[in-house]
């Protein structure tokens, strides 16, 4: 089908598009239009106006600042997948970002796009989470920060209200040390995921666990950091033992059901992929503290 | 309530002035507008990968792009592959190995195809069906796919030699 008729704006500066916001009535925001143009086109929704953000220059940036690293809301998944910073920083970002959509959604599809919409299973979404990613929101009456732990409301529902907008992503970067793991299982590879994982492990010059990091997706309407099994981890030596009880402990994690994966499912996927997750970053860890 | 914008375009190198209805899609307004139909229209929801064109020499669904966001932009379509009248090396691999049956995939196959080997020379087997994930087949199975992107990417190097 086709989008029905609406009135299309293209600003090319915030100020602008928080203006229009601020004055519009049933009005929607244009980042990559991986998501937004299919609800268009099947109708699911009906904007009066079109408020395209692919002209605003502001929001297109990615910058590195000692331990964080701030996203423009409007760089796109390509931008993020070829920068050499992603790589020099963030390899985890770059490792998830393989498995985010295909290169074609990739060429237009944003981050802030991706965060906005808030698939519980976006690789994206993800990594902002264990990441601990801070957004910054906009608005006619300014701007405020919100923490990702705070960002969902429920099923694919942000906290953004009416008027406002995501403008910025800040990231805190992993330690140099830091070994890391991107896993998921999906029926289709760019398929959003059932169950994803992502670790963060850094190990002490005994080599200890000193500091740990996991997201899981999948289980409910947002990831779940996992604060209890991260704690029980630290102060071990990497092993087997560990990680199964770990897996363990991620397996007894409340789910939900649809129509096409049940609970129980869900929470054997988070078992395996926390085992494969911790796994991996340890042996990324061992492997970056032997280099050293 | 009509909504319209004029626009400029190149397209295949030639440049197009065109009033549009902002709410038409870039696959419409490449097959409507400018009668160039070997873009095909699939799902119209960007999972199909039919409608796949070049804007800017970067892969995009054209059914999730309006036709006004292309303003100023170039596109390559597939009427834009084969160079006077003769088929290009990918187009002539997917004849040689019989990579399509209907068809009807195929215009967005090659467009996906022709940015991978840009910016991929040397692709492995496994790239190569990564980058086709973004596009259905319902005919072929894929492997004539594979097997003409994998002749194409040798002939090419050996050309380039």
């Amino acid at each position: 089908m086709k989008p029905v008729s609406f009135k299309y704006h293209d600003p090319r500066h915030l100020d602008e598009v928080v203006d229009l916001l601020s004055t519009l009535e049933n009005a929607k925001l244009l980042a990559g239009g991986q998501t937004l143009m299919p609800m268009m086109n099947f109708r699911y929704l009906m904007p009066d106006h079109l408020i395209d953000l692919n002209k605003v220059e502001a929001l297109d940036f990615l910058q590195v600042d000692g331990d964080y690293m701030s996203i423009g809301a409007m760089t796109r998944q390509r931008t993020l997948e070829f920068s050499s910073d992603m790589a020099r920083h963030c390899p985890i970002l770059l490792q998830a970002l393989h498995f985010v959509g295909h290169r074609q959604t990739r060429n237009r599809g944003t981050m802030g796009g991706s965060l906005c919409h808030f698939d519980p299973a976006a690789e994206l979404v993800n990594m902002t989470a264990l990441l601990d990613g801070k957004l910054q929101i906009d608005s006619k009456k300014g701007a405020r920060e919100v923490s990702i732990a705070d960002f969902n409301q429920g099923f694919l529902t942000t906290q953004i209200a009416e008027g406002e907008l995501l403008s910025r992503i800040r990231l805190t970067l992993p330690h140099a040390l830091d070994g890391f793991a991107f896993v998921e299982f999906a029926r289709r590879h760019g398929d959003f995921a059932i169950v994803a994982c992502s670790s963060l492990m850094r190990l002490n010059a005994k080599g200890e666990i000193e500091s740990v990091k996991i997201a899981l997706s999948g289980l409910g309407a947002a990831p779940i950091r996992p604060h209890t099994i991260e704690a029980n981890l630290l102060g071990h030596v990497p092993s087997n033992n560990i990680f199964i009880e770990a897996a363990h402990a991620a397996n007894q994690i409340e789910s939900v059901s649809d129509a096409y994966v049940s609970a129980v499912y869900r929470q054997h996927l988070a078992r395996i992929m926390t085992y494969r997750a911790l796994s991996q970053a340890a042996k990324c860890a061992q492997e970056k503290l032997n280099v050293r | 309530m009509s909504d319209k914008r004029n626009i400029t375009v190149t397209v295949n190198g030639n440049t197009y002035e065109r009033e549009v209805d902002t709410r038409t899609t870039l696959v419409d307004f490449l097959r409507h507008d400018l009668e160039l139909t070997g873009t095909h229209v699939g799902c119209e929801h960007g999972v199909c990968g039919a409608c796949t064109v070049l804007v800017d020499g970067k892969s995009v669904r054209s059914c999730l792009m309006l036709a006004v966001q292309a303003d100023e932009q170039s596109i390559l379509t597939v009427e834009g592959l084969a160079l006077g009248g003769q088929l290009n090396i990918l187009q002539q691999c997917f004849q040689d190995h019989h990579s399509l049956q209907c068809g009807f995939c195929t215009s967005g196959m090659l467009m996906t195809l022709t940015e991978f080997l840009r910016d991929h020379p040397e692709p492995t087997e496994q790239e190569v069906q990564e980058v086709l994930t973004g596009n259905l087949c319902r005919c072929t199975g894929y492997l004539p796919i594979i097997s003409a992107t994998l002749d194409a990417a040798r002939k090419m190097r050996e050309g380039s030699k």
